[in-house]
């Protein structure tokens, strides 16, 4: 379980983060929505140890992110930021090599080579196994930088936006197998997600947030409603009961 | 494939080891062996040195037109030997032993260094333009500081440190060879350790962070390494301005590939090449009638163009 309690961040004395308290339950897809700017990528890097916590205190299990040792996180927790600045000249197998680093630190062994190949057919990258990022598209980049994640191999996969450029048939394949490594494997995943209807199909639990503080949080079924994205999104849309889940229309 | 390049490039070195030590040799072998193997040794320091520095300064700036000179590293070396010989006088200076003067230096070096270009990297914005107009403008004033202050000595004392303040590699001062030499294999052991570490960083400071490396820490420890480096090889010929960009450019041409268990390698086969080699040409087949720097940092400087042309095309 992440426990984050108290969390405050301010930059040049304004609060992206207010007071935040949340409890993110184990082998679930929690989903974070919001409008721009509410501070879910902010709440993401904090979790992630990317960007030091000013105030409160986040816990991975029994790791305190800020002072527990950074490799041993990255054993248990990894997180793809949504604009990741990488090493254009890289090939998509050396990427996703890199995701073993926390474990082989430079001497991959067998079982390093093991998940990398994995993560390669999982993500049906096989073709692509020898070429440059810089020669990929938006979507190809998008699934190896995703295949990485996967071959750090750990608990928690922290993900922000990562249907961003991927087509529909990508993003689902990716949502769905998401779903299977929360369900078979007992991943917990935390999300950020523009698009709510995904969040409504696959996530087991979304939280809202709006200018640094957090919302109603909860089952799909029983926080998506009108009334919620009125409250969030300031827009309103017809919210539909399609199979049990709900559907905004757009 | 690097690999095999690697071979090819050690021979070439070796080639140009054995031309620099026996081409138009006269008189006794007791003689040349002893004076051109130092001579030889220095150069080889030096090669290591710029190249090695230039590789860890792109890999934690991110960005393969900076590197340590153009960012003004040796310019600030010249201006603490300047400011030393200023403060304790040319004569006192003088009866200080090379070694005394040159970890003076140097420990002067590592700390200012670390204050200027440490928070320059670790609060810099992702702003190339504005990090390589700090460094030009660094670099433009530790030289006018230097030139100020060189007005203002006398000139007696001025003859002491004018050698220091150009690029120089006919005469080399051979005092500090033993010192200097266990200083920058115990700093290439480091880098060598790390080199798996600096493939990671290379990635940039969100995804080191996440493969569980701590990029600021590394960052510190990378400066310092650097500014032993650049002491080294200011000390040794002085400031070379566009060697390293020059070498590490090839580097990439020649292997490209992102660990830098190849690229440190091959960057300093590169550069001793460079260096030896166009030492030994210059020596032997034009008579030294142009200085080696000024044929690099004419090569480097038409490169260094390109590439921010290049770069502010795309």
């Amino acid at each position: 379980m992440i426990t984050v309690s108290n969390l405050t961040h301010r930059i040049a004395g304004k609060d992206i983060l207010h007071d935040i308290s949340l409890q993110i339950p184990k082998g679930q897809i929690t989903a974070l929505i919001g409008p721009n700017g509410a501070g879910k990528s902010t709440l993401l890097s904090a979790i992630a140890r990317l960007t030091p916590h000013q105030t409160g205190q986040i816990m991975v299990d029994e790791l305190e992110v800020g002072t527990s040792a950074s490799n041993t996180l990255a054993k248990r927790l990894s997180i793809l930021p949504q604009v990741p600045e990488i090493a254009p000249r890289l090939s998509v197998a050396e990427l996703i090599g890199f995701g073993r680093y926390p474990y082989h630190k430079g001497h991959p062994t067998k079982v390093d080579r093991q998940k990398t190949d994995e993560a390669i057919v999982l993500f049906e990258l096989d073709e692509l196994h020898s070429r440059p990022l810089d020669t990929l598209s938006g979507g190809q980049k998008q699934r190896a930088l995703l295949a990485m994640t996967y071959a750090q191999d750990t608990e928690y996969m922290l993900l922000d936006e990562p249907l961003n450029n991927l087509d529909i048939s990508t993003s689902r394949s990716l949502m769905q197998l998401l779903r299977r490594l929360a369900e078979t494997r007992g991943r917990t995943v935390v999300i950020v997600l523009h698009d709510i209807n995904y969040a409504c199909s696959y996530a087991d639990r979304i939280v809202t947030m709006k200018d640094g503080r957090i919302g109603r949080c909860g089952a799909p079924a029983k926080i998506v409603d009108a009334g919620m994205l009125q409250h969030v999104f300031s827009t309103q849309a017809e919210v539909h009961i399609v199979n049990g889940r709900p559907l905004i229309e757009v | 494939m690097p690999g095999k390049r690697l071979v090819i490039m050690t021979g070439l070195m070796a080639v140009c080891m054995v031309f620099h030590m026996t081409l138009g040799t006269r008189g006794s072998w007791d003689f040349v062996l002893p004076f051109r193997g130092t001579k030889l040794a220095a150069l080889l320091l030096v090669a290591v040195a710029v190249s090695t520095s230039t590789l860890l300064f792109q890999t934690v700036a991110r960005n393969r037109i900076l590197t340590p000179s153009i960012m003004g590293f040796d310019a600030l070396y010249v201006l603490i030997v300047t400011l030393s010989v200023f403060a304790i006088g040319a004569q006192s200076y003088g009866t200080l032993p090379p070694m005394v003067q040159f970890f003076l230096s140097l420990a002067i070096m590592v700390a200012a260094s670390m204050l200027l270009f440490g928070t320059l990297l670790l609060h810099r914005k992702e702003d190339i333009v504005r990090m390589i107009l700090t460094g030009i403008i660094l670099g433009v004033l530790f030289r006018a500081v230097n030139s100020f202050v060189m007005r203002m000595i006398d000139p007696n004392e001025y003859s002491v440190i004018q050698t220091s303040s150009y690029a120089r590699f006919s005469r080399i001062e051979t005092d500090l060879l033993g010192i200097s030499a266990v200083l920058v294999l115990i700093t290439l052991a480091l880098v060598w350790r790390m080199r798996h570490r600096l493939d990671v960083l290379a990635l940039g400071r969100e995804a080191a962070i996440n493969l569980g490396e701590d990029p600021r820490r590394d960052t510190v420890q990378i400066l310092l390494l650097i500014a032993v480096l650049v002491s080294v090889s200011t000390a040794f010929v002085g400031p070379v301005a566009f060697l390293g960009l020059l070498v590490t450019s090839l580097t990439h041409v020649i292997t490209p590939t992102a660990h830098h268990a190849i690229l440190l390698p091959s960057a300093a086969l590169i550069s001793a090449i460079a260096l030896i080699g166009g030492q030994t040409l210059l020596e032997h087949g034009l008579a030294l009638s142009t200085p080696l720097a000024v044929v690099i940092d004419s090569f480097g400087g038409i490169l260094f163009l390109f590439l921010i042309l290049k770069r502010a095309r795309t």
